[in-house]
């Protein structure tokens, strides 16, 4: 295993993405899958605001099957992320990845995007606008665990409950929490289609 | 004495099906949800979520093992000193929501003159218990939050006798595992031992002050803030201590058992 370390500048066949990082990411789309769409069946069951989600986009069968996948997921939610945060930021490369980010480039960066002139010299250096989604979507992450255990566990979990503003609000933010995943989850989706080959990178690693 | 109402044997969520087909009916944009539908169907997307996956027996099958693991996991978790939050009386959901696996016009109802409660299992003292001789064991209240597992809460009143003291009272063994509980409206289910001998689990007599009226479970329930609605049976008959995985209505068809909050 070949861990990106670019000291001097990447060759062509560097390695991007090291093996670990590829094995989280799959993990982890894997179980948000199984988590969003167990969870909006569980959300059908006693829904928050005027509207479902339909059954066909929805896993379980019913609210007790949708129960049982969506806390099996959350054990490979959890295990495969806190694996994903601990080689990350032990390695470095959470920092090095990540920062400096300033809001004046994600500014500088999103209008260049917007005008379609964001280059993609190397995929080994995340543009501001991609360091900011990034970092954003793995601090969603964070909350909707935390949130989902308040709910799961309002009376053994007082602490989190008491941050979540109580059981019936913990509820209304793991469901934003997830709305934010979900839109995250399209824009990512889109920009992979714009340009392929970070698809490739994610699966073979360069 | 007993009036059951008449159902047809429910193999499967029946009152979850109507439930949904009401809100269906409520709620259901077919333009949108056709949509839908069809553009799942182009990104062939359906296979995740479709009968697949979910009547695979084996997936099933590994689905409860986990289950059952995570009972473990809560019975780790639960802590017997940790107490549920109590509320004031003005936060009390008014009116109280009913809920059962039947319809409001179903309600059992149980004639209290000729009620008598039945101890079985693991107990020094099997004697039958009428509904006076319970009201006048020693009675405490709680103001504290229903929690179904649909996702839905209430805060509610209850008064009652700490099912603790009741079951030292007559001698159950207490070194059991599980605690299964038969009611007049064929509803079961089952407890574990530590959540039964929590403060807070009550046999409960009265509700907001008041005789507990049958759509709440005339005349006795078992309330336990520290789990989910379906595991708080009303009109409870029997009582058993035993040894034995007693499983539940709801339980038995992939609810989890242990049920904590």
């Amino acid at each position: 295993m070949n861990a990106a370390l670019p000291a001097s500048p990447p060759s062509p066949t560097a390695t991007v993405h090291p093996v670990w990082l590829r094995l989280t990411h799959w993990i982890n789309a894997f179980a948000v899958v199984i988590m969003i769409l167990s969870g909006w069946r569980i959300y059908n069951a006693s829904p928050i605001f005027p509207f479902l989600f339909p059954k066909e986009w929805t896993l379980g069968g019913w609210l007790g099957g949708a129960l049982q996948w969506h806390f099996a997921a959350m054990w490979l939610l959890a295990i495969n992320g806190l694996a994903y945060l601990a080689i990350n930021l032990l390695s470095g490369r959470a920092r090095r990845k990540f920062f400096p980010l300033r809001p004046a480039a994600v500014l500088h960066d999103f209008l260049q995007a917007l005008k379609g002139k964001l280059q993609h010299a190397s995929l080994d250096q995340y543009n501001a606008v991609q360091k900011l989604a990034y970092l954003s979507v793995i601090a969603d992450l964070i909350l909707i665990v935390v949130s989902g255990l308040a709910v799961w566990k309002s009376v053994q979990l007082p602490l989190l409950r008491e941050l979540m503003g109580g059981f019936d609000n913990a509820r209304i933010v793991h469901f934003f929490a997830m709305n934010f995943l979900v839109l995250f989850i399209v824009v990512h989706i889109v920009m992979v289609a714009l340009v392929p080959r970070t698809l490739l990178a994610m699966l073979r690693g360069r | 004495m007993i009036k059951k109402p008449n159902r047809l044997p429910s193999s499967l969520d029946s009152e979850l099906i109507i439930k949904d087909a009401r809100r269906e009916l409520e709620l259901a944009m077919p333009s949108r949800r056709l949509f839908g539908k069809r553009a799942l169907t182009l990104g062939g997307l359906s296979l995740l979520s479709g009968c697949e996956i979910t009547d695979n027996e084996s997936v099933n099958r590994m689905l409860t093992k986990i289950s059952r693991m995570n009972d473990g996991v809560q019975a780790w978790l639960f802590d017997p000193d940790k107490l549920a939050p109590t509320y004031p009386a003005s936060m009390i959901t008014r009116p109280f929501p009913f809920n059962a696996f039947y319809g409001e016009d179903e309600i059992t109802e149980v004639d209290g003159e000729a009620y008598r409660l039945s101890i079985k299992g693991l107990v020094a003292n099997k004697r039958a218990w009428t509904l006076p001789e319970l009201r006048r064991l020693p009675q405490t209240e709680q103001i504290t939050r229903h929690i179904c597992v649909e996702g839905w809460s209430a805060i509610g009143r209850w008064g009652g006798v700490p099912f603790a003291g009741f079951l030292k009272h007559i001698g159950a063994d207490l070194s059991a595992k599980y605690i299964a509980f038969r009611c007049a409206d064929d509803y079961y289910t089952s407890i574990d031992m530590a959540t039964a001998l929590h403060a807070q689990t009550q046999l409960t007599l009265t509700y907001d002050g008041e005789i507990l009226p049958p759509k709440y479970g005339f005349p006795m329930k078992l309330r336990m803030p520290t789990k989910l609605g379906y595991k708080n049976p009303k009109h409870i008959a029997s009582i058993e201590v035993t040894n034995t995985y007693p499983g539940g209505y709801w339980e038995d068809q992939g609810y989890n058992w242990f049920g904590g909050a």
